[in-house]
This record gives C-alpha cells, structure tokens and sequence, in this order.
C-alpha cells in the first residue's frame, strides 16, 4: 500500500480536437491545440517548476516560477500563460531562467517562516520543494525587514502579522505562510463557484481575505476544502493533518452522503484516517467535494456508536448487550415463531439507501429466499420511486439519461423541485462553471433557492410556484411549445409514437392548460411561463434537473411524466447535454432500486409476475419465488396496525425520522412483535426496536454505490468494522443461522451473482471496476464500459411514450384553519435525518430545523425572528424557532428536517403519489402561532426516547 | 404513545384506488379500465386486493366507478403458501 499520488498537469486539459507538435528540451510533444506549454511539458514528464497553477483552475502567471525560454521570442514568458503552438522549441532549463527562478524562491523565502521541521505541511510542501527544485541554498535579504511572518519585530508589535484564523471546524488559516499565489481564491470562485475569498491589500500588503476580513466560519465560505486542497503550502490546512501527521496510504473510495457519488482518496495512517481528498479521476465530480464528504466522517469513530448486539423483551425494557450468536439466534427463532402463527408473509425487511449494492441485494434476497416472500421496500419509497415509475412509463427505464459531465454541453438548465447547492453541492459547482460560461438557467420552485441569484450566476426565469402545482405548470410550458409550434417534429416522428404524441398535443394545446388558465392555480405570471418555455425549446441542448421537490407529491409520477414529456417534444433525449436528471438524495438510492430491493421487482426492474426471471432465481436459489408483489413500507405499516404484519428486519434506515405521518409509524412499529434494527446508531426507529445489530460505515467494507448517474463506484475498505462485521457479513450470518446455505467470502462474489442474473449489470465485475474506476449501468456485451448517456438512437421500449397528464389538486388544502403550505427540504452541512453529520462538527452551521416565514405572515401573527412558533396541521403539531425572510412567498412556509426532536413529520400528512405511494412531503397545510415551548407530543416523545435507549448495565460474572 | 392512525386502512385503500382512478380517468378511454386493473395487480399486495374485494362488495363503498368497473380484471389473490 503505498499514498496515490495524482500528477498535475498545472493547467486544464485541451479540449481542442486539433492536434499541435512541439518540441521541449529535445522531445517532440503532440498535444490538442490550446494546451499550455506547462502542460505539454508535463505530459512529456518534464516538470516545470510551479507554485501558482494547477490543472483545477486556470492559468494566472502569478509566480513566476514556471518561465521557459522559446526560439524567436524575447523574454522568458510563463509556460502557464503561453499556449503550446505548431513547432515551438522550447527549454525549460537554461542558465538565464535558473538564475530568474533561484532569485524568485529566494524572495518568497525571505518572508517565509522557517519552520518545516514543526510544520503541518512537512512532506506535502510545494514551497518546500520548489526551493529544492530549483537548488536555493542561501537568503541574501535575511529576515528582518519588513515581513508577515513575525509577531513582534524589534520589540514592536508587527502590524503586517496577522494571527491564525481557527474559526472553521476543519481547517486553519495561517496568513503568516501564505505567499499570495492566489490559488485558493481561484479554487473558491472556479471550482466551487462560491467567490467567498478574495485578496485584500496591493503590493506587499496583499494578504487572502474571507468576505469582507471577516472569520473563515462568518463569511460566505461553504467549507468545501478547494481552497486548501489548493493550496500549496500550510496556509490552508486541515485540522486532522495538523494534530495526526502525514497520511501513509490512501484507497480511493466512494462518498456514503448524497446521490452525486464523489470519488476520494482515503488518506491513512496505520487504521486512522487522516483526511478525505476528492480524486480527480472520479468521473462524478472530477476532483471537487463539499463539506460533507470531505470533512464530515467523524461519526465513523463517535462515542454514540453501538458495538456490541442487544436485545429485549419488550421495548419499555433497557436493552441488554448479548453475543451476536444469540442474536441471530433471537432473531431467526422469533422471525419463524412469527411466521408459524400468522402466515409466511406476516414479516418483512427493508434495504438501505446507505448500504452498498451487494448488502442491499443480500437484505431483499434474505426476504425473498429466506423469508420466502416479497415484502421488502427500500427508503426511495418515500423520495425517488416516482422517478423509477415515471422514467419506465415514458422511456423504459427507471433511472437518468445522462452522465454528470453531460452538463459541461447543456445550454439550457431547468431546475425543477431541486436545490443542488445545498443538496447536491458538488453538482451544484459543476453546474455553476458551466452557467458562468454561458448557458441559460430556468428555476420553478416555491422558494428563492440559491441558484436564483448567487455570485455570477442568475437565472433567467424564477417560476415560483405555489407547492403541489408542478403538474399543471409543467404541462402548460407544453401547452406554450405546442402551440407555438415549438416541438420537433422530426426527433418526435424518428423516436416517439406518433399518434401518442398527437393525442398529448391535442390534450396540452386544450386551453385550460394555457399559462393563463394555469395561473390561478400555481401563481406563476403567465409571461414569465411562455418566456421560459420558449427559452427552453429554442435554446440549443436543454437539460432538466429535478429533485425531491417533483417526486414527493400526491401528483409525484404525474409530474415525473411530465418532465419526461417536454424533453421528448423538445427532442432533448440521447446526446450529450440534454436529457431528464433526477438528482438522487442518498449514496446509493439508485443501487438500492436497481439491486431488486422494491417488492414487485427483483434486480434489474424486472416484475415479480414474470416468470422466466423468476426462474432464474428459482434455480439458482433453490426455492420457489411468491409470484405476487410484496407490501410497500406505508402498507408495511397499516397491516402492522392491523395485526396481520408482525416482525421487521430494518438495515440502516430511520423511517420513524424520515418517514411521514410520525403517529402512524410509531404505532406500526409498536404493534408489531420483533423489530430488529440494523444501524450505526441508536436511531429513532430503535426505539420501538427488540433487536439491534451494530452496523459498519463505509470504510469499513468492501462494496459499490450506484449514484445518480447509474455509476457503479467502488467502495474500499480502509479501517476493521469497530462492530467486528461488515453489514453483508451480518445479514449472512442471519441468513445461515434462519438455515440458508450462504458462503460469499467477498462483496465481490455478491456482485458476480448480480451480474450472472441481471442483464443490465452482466459485465460488472470488481475486476471491471478497479480497471476502469466506474462504470455505469447498462453495462453488457452491448456496452462492455457501461452507458454514459442513455437512450441515443431508440428508447429502452422502443418508442418513447407521451402520456397525458391532467393536474389534479392534492386534498391536502389550506383552509381558515390551515392556511399556510408547509414545504421541506434541506441544508448544505446536514445531511437526511442527520443521524452522521449530527455527530460532526458541521452543527456549527445547524443546531437545529428553523421555520422559513415571510415578513407579512409572521407580522400577522406577531410573531419575530428567532421566536418559538408552533405549526399545526391535521395530524398534528410540533414546536420549532421562525427565522423571518422573503426567500419563501407569502402564504408559504418551509423547514429542514435533519433533526429529531423538530418532529417535522408529526405535521406531514398520509397523502401519498397516487402511482407509488411516495408521500407528499412537500405539501402540508397548516397554522402557525406563538409558543412557550416544546409541544406535549415533543416532550413525552422524548422522554420514550430517553428511556428506550436504557442500556442494563453488565453484570460482573463473580457476582 | 399509543396513538392511533386517524384513518383505517380500508379508508386508505378505498382513498388510494380512487387516487389511482383519477389519473386513468384521464387517460385515452379504452387505456382506462385496463390501467387501473393493471397498476392494481402489479402493485397491491394479496392481502390489500383481497380488502379492496371485501370493500367492493360492500354498498356505498366510495370507490370511484372506474375502479368498480375495473374490478373484473383484478386478480383474486390465491392461497399463501405456507
């Protein structure tokens, strides 16, 4: 094992596709046209000496480093700056640019500390070896002049120094080691696209500024860490760096937070990790993170952490530590006493959208094979299924067309229900570079997301909607392009059904779908919404980009068909740049619907009716496939009520946190008689739990996600499961010990049965996957490297299907009682439930859930900034602070949801999409008015929950 | 924390075939009837369409006529395996 060093090319990749020939010291180099001469360079092996460029951010010719010397021309020009052109000769090595370079070093030295032996950055230093490289062995200027390095100088405070800034959780700044080489601040505005730093000051006062001087944790940084993965001294380092050390060995693994997927390079020493740093290969996210997965894995290691099994008789019984031998065998004889006294399908499990793809199809195949039935579910139940349903109705299949680099060719982007800044960061920035580049934003959502208007980025139409009218807006941007005769007939009469497509068009052209008509319903100016439909059909390539914010609605398919409607009519499907892109919340949410964890559906969404799948399962598993779908997680429950489902085998999900209707789920769970739960943590669901078997994070083991792109990544085991099992192993072990004959030595053997069964997925392999690094799904014979982009010449059902859809009002409406729509969504540093970054230090940015208000609805109520409120609806009411701003319409309020005592849920209804059963999140009606305090429902659930986490105490044997 | 769900699950049931109607309602005519006993076979549990049978046969059941019409195409659901 040894520490992946990735090469730096110093400046971007050409993108030309003409070729140039030059030569450098002697080699001849072949490189696209608009390549830099440092580059060339480099990718003839010859490093030129840097401090200012690398091949994240543009050029900048700032240090003056990298000078070169080129026939027929004067001077020593940057080799950054210069472009690489037919026949040059360059060298990079002369007498004159040795001499330019040594002086050059010799003046950075001079206000430099010359500390490196007690320094965080020994060993990781650019200073430090460019003054090596370039051979400087003396500072003529010594150091007492005028410098930044020194507190005091001759007894005098030195008002040049400035002290380290700490204010941020992960990392220091130390102005005293910076040398002005402006990399961070490039990093900040080019790659993350924030623009939170700055230089501040001229000549020698320059210094790096956060916002206007303020601290690193008050000004606009969102802590994604390109700054100081940029930087190239100990300016900008991590906090885990400056108190571990050096890392030793690094695997490049998978972020287990959001949908985007982000490769890292896990750096280590021994089993201790000592920082994450994006991979610049990983084809998701090209080398960029946020703050989440580079920084926030402290949980992995955090005291609330449970090790050992427990078990208990019944959940007002503090939990008792047992071997994990007597757990299993508590749970096998438990699930099959369930079983015996009321049916083969009283019990059921549910997959994890956190888990890895081979523990997920582990989970559904011990339901199906070992419980001998079809009740499994997985959490996109209640975010993505829409998506799986309305992307196979229309198109075929039930994922995304495109990969993430697709955005570096779209022209236009229309974001829908989604705000990937704060949910999917990374995707957010790729997004922006492209945006300040020059493509056109439209953005329908009830809230002024970020992307609205931020730094260099504004979007063209804002249609703020009111919640749970995407349908009936959707449509009518068809209805503008049909009627305006902006479809194309040619994409449409090649790909689609035609007669389908003539029955849609008569249906959207109808004029109760004009924006006119529409604007009743959704508040959105019907100029605006031509404008934008025209702007979207005329544009060039138009992407579209959606989130939960289209899924969780009563309508959640309807819209779903909706989207995949107007990119179909707009002929946006098949090529790189356009396409239909859902942006999925969890790790590995699109592995887990793909791994058959959906109970009418084995891997590779194929129907459980069908019986030639079902026999290959049959005869590979040796047992006999229930043709019948299994029960959805909101059945789950309601049978639970009703007696008929009694024990659950839950892995690494929180449905009493995440799933709606609070009362319902917990006396779903309360009624049934084993619940066993499978986590890191104590979660909420525990506490109705008999059963908990500790569960591993994602360094722990070996395995792959699928993000939102369908890219398998692989996940790398770095650090021993501090449980003693990786979660595949444990559900092994329950399989064998409920009598399964199951041996899998390797995650790796989980995916060749994967492969063996699934057509889409019968050329992955781990071989596969550590030879290319990703692949995504279809990956075959057809496509033996896998599908970036989907549906190109015909649609995975042959023609591509227009469906009407009519908007139907949800029956969840305001009234006098309730006349105010609560919606939710997210925020950058939480994460789900927040049961991980809960247990970071990223609460320094959210301590907890916040009620977004307009001014004039809380001056009706009287109620201030920062005021407890109590919001009520028909389910039931929570308490929770308001925090007063215009990002949120009148009549419309908002929260996150990433804490537990917030109970947003308790107020989320049981309306559900009508094809999927995904609840409407996004749509509750409700009151909202002053408060003393925590509701009665928020204090007794508390106390349950501290009491159901009682642990008894260990009996010494002796006693 | 004994509460109990607001509505029962036949409510439910009755709410959720209605929702399932009211999206093939607007659908082409001779998709409709089709869809609805479709959708229901490939998505409904046994034990769920066997109490959307019980509700079926019950008067004044609130189920929209589309999914009464439908209800011929439903599946009966077999005997579970034991």
């Amino acid at each position: 094992m040894s520490l992946i060093e990735e090469i730096d090319y110093g400046t971007p990749a050409g993108t030309s596709e003409k070729m140039i020939t030059l030569t450098i010291d002697g080699n001849e180099v072949t490189v696209p046209e608009g390549t830099s001469i440092m580059r060339a360079s480099m990718e003839a092996g010859i490093k030129v000496p840097k401090l200012c460029a690398t091949d994240m951010v543009d050029a900048f010719g700032s240090c003056r480093l990298c000078l070169v010397e080129i026939e027929g021309r004067n001077g020593t020009p940057a080799s950054c700056t210069t472009p690489a052109m037919e026949g040059l000769i360059v060298r990079t090595q002369t007498q004159r640019l040795k001499d330019i370079r040594k002086g050059v070093m010799e003046l950075y030295i001079s206000d430099h500390p010359l500390d490196c032996l007690t320094c965080a950055a020994n060993g990781d230093c650019e200073l430090q070896d460019m003054a090596g490289a370039v051979g400087l062995r003396d500072v003529r200027y010594g150091y007492e002049g005028d410098n930044h390095v020194f507190a005091k100088a001759g007894g005098v405070a030195n008002d040049r120094w400035l002290p380290k800034d700490e204010s941020n959780p992960y990392f220091t700044y130390d102005p005293s080691k910076c040398i002005v080489c402006s990399l961070c601040v490039r990093a900040c505005e080019e790659v993350q696209g924030t623009y939170a730093l700055t230089i501040e000051g001229r000549g020698f006062n320059s210094r790096v500024a956060s916002g206007a001087h303020d601290n690193f944790i008050d000004s606009e940084c969102v802590s994604c860490g390109a700054c100081v993965q940029a930087c190239p001294t100990a300016t900008l380092t991590e906090k885990s760096v400056i108190e571990i050390g050096q890392p030793e060995h690094s695997k490049v693994t998978t972020c287990a937070y959001c949908g985007v997927g982000c490769s890292f390079k896990a750096e280590m020493r021994g089993e201790e990790l000592v920082r994450m740093v994006p991979w610049k290969d990983g084809k998701a996210n090209r080398g960029h993170s946020c703050v989440k997965g580079r920084f926030a894995y402290g949980y992995s290691t955090h005291k609330d952490r449970i090790l050992n099994p427990m078990i208990r008789e019944k959940i007002s019984d503090p939990w008792r530590e047992v071997t994990w031998d007597e757990a299993y065998k508590h749970v096998a004889n438990e699930f099959r006493r369930i079983q015996y006294q009321f049916g083969r399908n009283s019990i059921g499990g549910i997959t994890s959208s956190r888990c890895t793809n081979e523990e997920t199809y582990l989970v559904q195949k011990l339901v199906r094979a070992g419980f001998g039935n079809n009740n499994v579910d997985t959490c996109a139940r209640v975010c993505h299924s829409p998506t799986g349903y309305g992307l196979r109705q229309t198109f075929g299949t039930s994922a995304g067309t495109q990969d993430f680099d697709s955005v570096e060719h779209t022209d236009v982007v229309m974001i829908i229900g989604a705000n990937p800044t704060d949910g999917h960061p990374v995707f957010a920035s790729r997004l922006k570079k492209r945006l300040r580049k020059g493509a056109k934003l439209i953005i329908v959502d009830p809230r002024r997301i970020d992307l609205v208007r931020t730094p260099h980025v504004e979007a063209s139409y804002h249609l703020p909607l009111r919640p749970g009218t995407n349908v009936a807006v959707v449509t009518s941007m068809a209805h503008v392009i049909v009627t305006e005769g902006l479809f194309d007939e040619k994409f449409i009469r090649e790909r689609c059904d035609w007669d389908e497509f003539q029955d849609w068009a008569a249906f959207v052209s109808s004029p109760e779908h004009s924006p006119e008509a529409i604007e009743q319903i959704s508040g959105v100016s019907p100029q605006l919404l031509r404008e934008a439909a025209r702007l979207f059909a005329t544009g060039g390539n138009g992407s579209i980009y959606y989130g939960l914010g289209v899924t969780e609605h009563s309508q959640g398919s309807t819209t779903v068909m909706a989207i995949a409607n107007l990119a179909m009519a707009t002929g946006n499907i098949g090529r790189k740049g356009v396409g239909v892109n859902p942006l999925r919340g969890q790790n590995n949410v699109q592995g887990s619907c793909d791994m058959g964890s959906f109970p009418h559906e084995l891997p590779g969404y194929r129907h459980i009716s069908d019986e030639s799948t079902r026999d290959i399962f049959d005869k590979l598993w040796g047992i006999k496939l229930q043709d019948e779908p299994g029960l959805r997680i909101p059945n789950m429950l309601d049978a639970a009520v009703d007696g008929t489902f009694k024990g659950i085998y839950i892995q690494g999900e929180d449905i009493l946190q995440s799933d709606p209707d609070t009362k319902h789920v917990a006396a779903g769970l309360a009624a049934m008689e084993c619940v066993v739960v499978h986590d890191l943590f104590l979660n909420e669901t525990a506490n109705y739990a008999h059963v908990f078997l500790p569960g591993s994070t994602f360094l722990e083991k070996d395995g792959t996600f699928t993000n939102a792109e369908r890219r398998i990544n692989r996940v790398r085991k770095v650090m021993s499961p501090k449980n003693g099992y990786a979660d595949w192993e444990v559900t092994q072990n329950l399989a064998k010990t409920m009598g399964l004959n199951w041996n899998y030595t390797h995650p790796s053997e989980i995916m060749d049965e994967v492969a063996l069964t699934t057509p889409s997925f019968a050329g992955v392999s781990f071989d596969l996957l550590d030879r290319e690094g990703s692949v995504q799904w279809p990956c075959n014979e057809k496509a033996p490297l896998g599908t970036p982009v989907m549906h190109i010449e015909s649609f995975a059902r042959g023609k591509g299907k227009f469906i009407r859809t009519e908007y139907v009002a949800t029956d969840e409406r305001t009234g006098p009682r309730f006349p105010l729509l609560l919606t939710t969504g997210r925020i950058l540093s939480q994460y789900n439930v927040g049961a991980q970054t809960r247990r970071t230090d990223n609460v320094i940015w959210h301590e907890e859930d916040r009620l977004e208000i307009h001014p004039h609805d809380a001056e009706q109520r009287g109620i201030r900034d920062g005021d407890w409120v109590k919001v009520t609806s028909r389910s039931g009411e929570t308490t929770l602070r308001a925090l007063i701003t215009d990002r949120v319409s009148t009549g419309v309020v908002y929260t996150t949801f990433h804490h537990p005592t917030t109970q947003a849920n308790v107020i989320t209804t049981d309306f559900s999409d009508w094809a999927t059963n995904c609840p409407e999140y996004k749509v509750t009606a409700v009151q909202v008015g002053a408060s003393n305090g925590p509701s009665d429902w928020q204090l007794k659930y508390d106390e349950q929950a501290r009491r159901s986490r009682r642990i008894a105490p260990v009996l010494d044997a002796a006693e | 924390m004994d509460s109990k769900s607001h509505k029962t699950t036949a409510d439910k049931l009755v709410y959720m075939a209605n929702q399932i109607a009211m999206f093939f309602h607007t659908q082409p005519k001779d998709e409709a009837v089709a869809g609805v006993a479709d959708h229901i076979n490939h998505f409904w549990e046994p034990r769920m369409r066997a109490q959307l049978f019980t509700i079926l046969d019950q008067d004044d059941n609130g189920l929209d006529p589309l999914v009464i019409e439908a209800a011929k195409q439903i599946r009966k659901p077999g005997p579970v395996p034991a």
